[in-house]
């Protein structure tokens, strides 16, 4: 059971938005920019970086949904999503990703563990210097994500096709768009809307 | 030096935001609710969580700037330092040393936080929403002190910096930079 009275029926990270609109929008937002918009690495190799990450901190919700909208933006690949996790210099990714998720892995430990070694190798590689800062930042964010699904007690169902499903569904939509289906309307994030309009519940 | 390329002569994650305005928005935006709107739990107490899960990471920058912000709230500095040694000797109030053993089990890991934890502090008072925030803002400074860090952002040692900075978020909050 949850540690505080989060709405009912809904699993993992959703129901502590669903608590507190005013903090959903901003972490929406940042998940958004950061796994599903327009970007240089591919969406699916971002969500392998966010799954790594949120298993390494051994988020059971977190590395199984992203696990699934990873799975979903690589043609359906679950195998490959388990080979990440289990041992990625091994996986059928490429060799500049394989370097973002050393980088990713000591960030999960602590970022002072980044070396300028680990950068140069990843740079080597072809990584840019929004690459590697978009990695550095989707390790340090699902440290975050992970701590508030597990710091909350939230459920976290051990269905497998429910996070397939759900997985698919986010992939189509995004986080933003998303969010419509459990949160109050007016906390939903418009094109072009200011501070003012989102207050404390 | 920055792992990357990030403009000069701007201090901590204000670099890091400067280098990339679009994650910048929602993470000020995040810690402009927690921390500085109107809220049952005050500014001040907010920032001393914030403060003490950046010194249990050790984070010099994050615990520096958000100590200063409390110190600014609070008065002084003393209860600052005493909250970073030892928060369960130190002149707070019991629920926000409930709140404090939470967040330091939430810095470690989320799963740490018992139904025990919770009950403790709800028996001193605390609500649904400040354990929430609570939980929040650890895990939120669990991102903000690996990104300072991990990009290896400039982080120097000028006590007038700091205190001019806390100043600066304790009286207009996370939105916008102090230079703009």
């Amino acid at each position: 059971m949850p540690h505080i009275a989060l709405p009912e029926g809904q699993p993992g990270i959703r129901g502590a938005l669903a608590f507190r609109p005013a903090t959903a929008k901003p972490l929406n937002e940042l998940v958004e920019v950061l796994l599903f918009g327009p970007h240089t690495l591919s969406q699916g190799e971002r969500e392998l970086i966010a799954t790594y990450v949120s298993y390494l901190n051994d988020c059971h919700f977190c590395q199984s949904i992203h696990g699934a909208i990873a799975a979903a933006h690589l043609d359906g690949d679950e195998e490959l999503v388990k080979r990440v996790k289990a041992d990625f210099q091994h996986a059928a990714i490429s060799e500049k990703l394989k370097a973002l998720l050393v980088i990713a892995s000591k960030v999960q430990r602590g970022g002072k563990n980044v070396t300028a070694a680990d950068v140069e190798h990843a740079r080597s590689l072809g990584a840019t210097d929004v690459e590697i800062h978009d990695t550095v930042l989707i390790a340090a964010a699902f440290c975050m994500y992970n701590r508030y699904v597990d710091g909350l007690g939230t459920t976290q169902p051990q269905d497998e096709a429910m996070y397939r499903e759900r997985g698919k569904m986010v992939a189509r939509t995004g986080y933003v768009k998303g969010s419509k289906e459990y949160l109050p309307t007016e906390a939903i994030v418009r094109e072009g809307e200011t501070h003012a309009a989102h207050r404390t519940a | 030096m920055p792992h990357i390329a990030l403009p000069e002569g701007l201090p901590g994650i204000s670099a890091g935001f400067a280098f990339r305005p679009e994650t910048a928005k929602p993470m000020r935006d995040l810690a402009h609710t927690l921390l500085h709107e109107a809220n049952s739990l005050t500014p001040g107490e907010r920032e001393l969580i914030a403060t003490y899960v950046s010194s249990r990471n050790d984070c010099y920058f994050c615990q520096t700037s958000h100590g200063a912000a409390a110190a600014c709230h609070l008065g002084g500095d003393d209860v600052v330092r005493r909250v970073k040694t030892d928060f369960e000797s130190a002149p707070v109030s019991a629920k926000l040393k409930a709140l404090l053993a939470i967040a330091g089990k939430v810095q470690r890991d989320g799963k740490l936080v018992t139904a025990e934890d919770v009950k403790r502090a709800r028996n001193e008072g605390a609500s649904d929403v400040e354990i929430h925030d609570t939980v929040l803002i650890a895990a939120a400074f669990s991102m903000y002190n690996r990104y300072v860090d991990g990009l290896d952002t400039w982080q120097p040692r000028d006590t007038d910096m700091y205190a001019q900075m806390g100043k600066h978020l304790a009286e207009h909050g996370y939105l916008k930079s102090s230079r703009e």
